[in-house]
């Protein structure tokens, strides 16, 4: 294989695939993509594969609604043979508090303005929608049927194939443990089995391990890794058509067009690479979903799994060239729903490193925002 | 019967088929073809299908079967119904 590229794409996830996609697209095909595992080893292929707009920040709102459009095409869009399982049944948020139910009303005002068709519903209203839902404790709900759902593997793959078309090689089972760097510029990455390879331009998508890498070239990013653990069930015929998801409660759960249940609780934990399952994550995870949906007591788990988010301080992703390595860039910080923002954030990035212009300011994502004191404050994760 | 119509996972229904166009797409572990095809993710996770599939993999790249990678074993192994879960968990649950 080549030993020198136009670009070096860390991370095999979707981010990372979709930015090599997006690059290649541009014209900018002499691309190598280094994944440490396979591709969607990572978070995306342990997340809760959710795609909402109902967002409280209008940067995030942004950012999802134009990734769904996306989403909604993914196979024309990447020529993927298969189907990428989107299922645009929803999401059914509800609220537990009369703050939380305050918090919704800005949120709703956000993404109308957006264009973004969320709407509030009372308690009769949302059991329309989730017939055997125990409203119990609710103060409403606000529903926004574009949401939805996609399956993360076939989504990566279809980014990684068509970047694979345009000329992009893919390199898994290797991982990248040096930078190198000359006169404040990036020169290329070392892998663990002792390879150089060199590029100009290195855009490190790695996730919870962003960090990490760009350190080694001077660059503090202030994300941490965080566990987050999600259970599927036994397939049964179709009983739920859209995500039901509580800030609260912290949960949400949704049945995917195979039949199976996937849901998961979000109790914050203290930084770490751990993505062991624990059994007492699969109890409190039971007990909290079935107060909500007393019917999915009869469902039989049959497996749970970890992951983890790559949180920022606002659950808002970073975008940052390194200071003291042009060329190496930083896109990580995605708290939770990187899957359901990847689209647009690849197009943003790849916009920047082909000198195209985009209505989007990627400034906006840059750290420096920590230093002034911008927070830009995502109400609403879980 | 066809050799290759031959039932790998009876859980997702997968033909030995399916399971080598995975591995002639490049698939290389359990893990990867699992992911894609859905082999091991029914009821019994993998219990049958895990080594006749390793069994594929050890052939195709000609590699001892200790060498396939094993995907994570997850819990809870056998198929445990939500209620039961939820109950435990309000009877103080396990710590």
């Amino acid at each position: 294989m080549k030993k020198n590229y136009e670009a070096i794409v860390i991370g095999g996830g979707i981010v990372g695939c979709a930015v090599a996609f997006e690059l290649a697209k541009r014209g900018l095909t002499d691309i190598l993509l280094i994944e440490k595992g396979y591709l969607s080893s990572g978070a995306t292929g342990r997340c809760g594969a959710g795609i909402r707009q109902q967002w409280g920040s209008k940067l995030n709102a942004r950012l999802a609604l134009e990734s769904t459009h996306i989403f909604e095409h993914l196979e024309q869009y990447t020529g993927y043979g298969q189907s990428c399982g989107l299922q645009q049944g929803g999401y059914l948020l509800v609220a537990y508090t009369e703050k939380e139910w305050a918090q919704f009303q800005e949120n709703l005002k956000v993404q109308q303005a957006l264009g973004i068709d969320a709407k509030a519903l009372d308690l009769q209203q949302a059991k329309e929608i989730v017939p055997f839902l125990n409203t119990e404790g609710m103060f409403g709900a606000t529903f926004c049927e574009k949401d939805g759902h996609a399956n993360p593997f076939h989504c990566t793959m279809a980014y990684a194939q068509g970047a694979a078309r345009m000329g992009a090689e893919i390199l898994t089972y290797t991982e990248v443990t040096g930078l190198r760097t000359q006169s404040g510029r990036i020169t290329g990455v070392e892998t663990a089995g002792g390879d150089f390879f060199g590029a100009d331009l290195v855009i490190n998508c790695a996730n919870v391990r962003a960090p990490g890498l760009a350190k080694l070239v001077g660059e503090d990013i202030p994300v941490v890794s965080e566990r987050h653990q999600a259970l599927v069930t036994e397939p049964v015929a179709p009983l739920l058509r859209s995500m039901v998801m509580s800030f609260h409660r912290s949960f949400y759960v949704q049945q995917t067009p195979h039949g199976s249940f996937v849901m998961g609780i979000g109790p914050h934990e203290e930084p770490s690479f751990n993505t062991r399952s624990s059994w007492k994550f699969l109890e409190k995870n039971c007990a909290v979903i079935c107060e909500t949906l007393p019917l999915l007591r009869k469902l039989n788990v049959v497996r749970q799994w970890a992951g983890s988010y790559d949180l920022s301080p606002d659950h808002i992703p970073v975008i940052d060239e390194a200071k003291r390595a042009k060329g190496f860039y930083s896109v990580c910080g995605f708290s939770g729903h990187g899957f359901m923002v990847a689209p647009r954030i690849a197009i943003l990035v790849a916009n920047h490193l082909t000198g195209q212009t985009d209505d989007l300011d990627i400034r906006t994502f840059s750290q420096e925002r920590y230093q002034k004191g911008v927070f830009l404050l995502e109400p609403s994760v879980v | 019967m066809d050799d290759k119509n031959i039932i790998l996972c009876r859980c997702e229904d997968l033909t030995r088929e399916a399971i080598l166009q995975c591995i002639e797409s490049g698939c290389r572990t359990i893990d990867e073809i699992k992911r894609v095809t859905r082999a091991g993710m029914g009821p019994c996770q993998g219990r049958t299908c895990r080594m006749l599939i390793a069994q594929e993999l050890s052939a195709y790249y000609k590699v001892p079967m200790e060498e396939v990678l094993m995907p994570t074993f997850r819990p809870p192994t056998k198929p445990v119904s939500m209620g039961v879960l939820a109950d435990a968990c309000r009877e103080g649950g396990a710590e």
